[in-house]
């Protein structure tokens, strides 16, 4: 067996070559992760708050509908409303980079209403009852009493997933979004050299996710101390 | 509509033959998962630094590299050290790989869990180290894994949409097809998303089963859950995806 020389393998010159290409991708993955994590916390907690209040039918159709986005793979909602977009003549043309953010925040905010669920669920009995004794309307209520306490216990999960959207963000590769790994594989490509590439585009994925999650570990400890 | 489930059926052999190759996917991606997490988990968990802290490395560095970087990382640059996988390999390794890693974190996390209570009362009545594990440590982690295993399984069956990127003819590729087929994207993806939707929650009434037995042999039977119910039910209440 005959090893390839490994300065065929790893060129340093390719690798500095490459590296501001990359760099330019990982803006519009930078984009996508901080519009797309504004998007899932607002809808988010919109259906968190909606799942609380609605009537039992429509809660049930708010429900499947929530499951039915979360259970199906993020790939395959992209490609769709890609389509939706790119065939319908009707509508006006809108960026990929604007249908994918949109979509993995919509995806993501099915996860995120879930750690809404369960820190308004972790709001203590008592404050219920404070509220309804105190006869303060629902709006109020939720926005003095209830979401203060509950979002305590919710932010450090909002953190997970936001840095799980940031790993998920290679997925725009199927609407030909180019961010980070599109560029990778498009400089790959072009010069039949990968390697330098999708080492450096781990790399940075590494450097950016692996200090946020410690950064949310933790917050969650002292957050947790209360 | 009529024309559309013609055009359906017309497809029907290319749709289970990308179905077949998810499912495949899915459980070879998830067996290897589960074997990595096993002897990652469990390394993690002993008191050896020189098992521990590679096998942290190793967690962090799969967790950290996004799932799509290792793929195409073992589909475009492994060959060039000579060694070819054909694209089915490079899916179900992938898989393994990533969700490996993120299960692993899942194992150590509930085997730190049990009691420590259990350890005292083992090493009382002078287990040797691996019955412990075996016999009592392991069977009472294995009931509180299993709602995190069950999330990350059908975070896999989603992720295995990824494979369609290096030539692999799997659920996501065949709807397409379909899509270019019947020339209705929404026909075509509804019918997709729908097929995986079925699938996430065919695994789901599977890992419910599985927790069900694990609970029952550790003789906690909830008899408030109510038998079959519980069992389809899509989303565990108490489930917190684990990341």
């Amino acid at each position: 067996m005959n090893f390839p020389d490994f300065s065929d393998f790893w060129s340093w010159e390719r690798a500095f070559e490459a590296l501001p290409i990359l760099l330019r991708g990982f803006g519009n993955t930078l984009i996508a992760t901080v519009l797309g994590t504004i998007i899932a916390a607002i809808l988010g907690l919109l259906i968190a708050v909606l799942l609380r209040v609605l009537p039992g039918w429509i809660d049930w159709l708010l429900k499947l509908a929530v499951a039915f986005v979360r259970n199906t793979p993020l790939v395959v909602q992209l490609l769709f409303v890609y389509y939706l977009f790119a065939m319908n003549p009707v509508l006006i043309e809108v960026p990929a980079l604007v249908i994918g953010t949109a979509m993995i925040g919509v995806h993501y905010a099915t996860y995120m209403s879930e750690s809404y669920r369960a820190g308004i669920d972790s709001v203590p009995k008592g404050q219920w009852e404070a509220i309804s004794a105190l006869s303060l309307p629902p709006g109020r209520a939720f926005r003095s009493v209830v979401l203060p306490q509950a979002l305590r216990a919710t932010i450090p999960s909002l953190g997970n997933y936001a840095v799980a959207m940031f790993k998920d963000t290679p997925f725009l590769f199927a609407i030909s979004v180019v961010e980070l790994v599109t560029s990778a594989q498009q400089y790959g490509a072009r010069n039949f050299a990968y390697t330098e590439a999708f080492t450096l585009a781990g790399l940075i994925f590494l450097a950016a996710s692996y200090p946020t999650s410690l950064l949310i570990r933790r917050m969650e400890k002292s957050l947790a101390q209360y | 509509m009529g024309e559309k489930l013609s055009a359906l059926f017309a497809f029907g052999p290319q749709l289970s033959d990308g179905i077949v190759t998810t499912v495949l996917l899915t459980l070879g991606g998830a067996a290897g998962a589960f074997v990595i997490a096993l002897v990652l988990g469990l390394a993690m968990v002993t008191p050896y630094g020189w098992l521990g802290v590679p096998a942290k490395i190793i967690v962090e560095f799969f967790r950290g590299t996004s799932l799509l970087v290792q793929l195409f990382w073992l589909f475009y640059v492994l060959p060039l050290l000579g060694v070819q996988l054909d694209p089915m390999t490079c899916g179900i390794l992938a898989l393994a790989l990533n969700y490996g890693a993120y299960s692993a974190e899942v194992v150590r996390s509930s085997i730190n869990h049990v009691d420590r209570g259990q350890w005292e009362a083992s090493r009382a009545l002078s287990l040797s180290p691996a019955h412990l594990v075996r016999r009592v440590i392991f069977p009472q982690a294995w009931a509180l894994m299993i709602p995190s295993l069950a999330t990350l399984l059908i975070q896999l069956l989603k992720g295995t949409a990824v494979v369609s990127f290096i030539t692999l003819q799997d659920l996501t590729e065949r709807i397409e097809q379909l899509r270019q087929a019947s020339g209705d994207t929404f026909f075509a993806y509804s019918v997709g998303l729908l097929i995986y939707f079925v699938l996430a929650w065919l695994l789901q009434i599977g890992m419910n089963a599985l927790e069900q037995r694990a609970r029952a042999r550790l003789g906690r039977v909830d008899r408030t859950a109510g038998g079959l119910r519980s069992i389809v039910r899509m989303q565990k209440p108490q489930a917190e995806a684990v990341s």
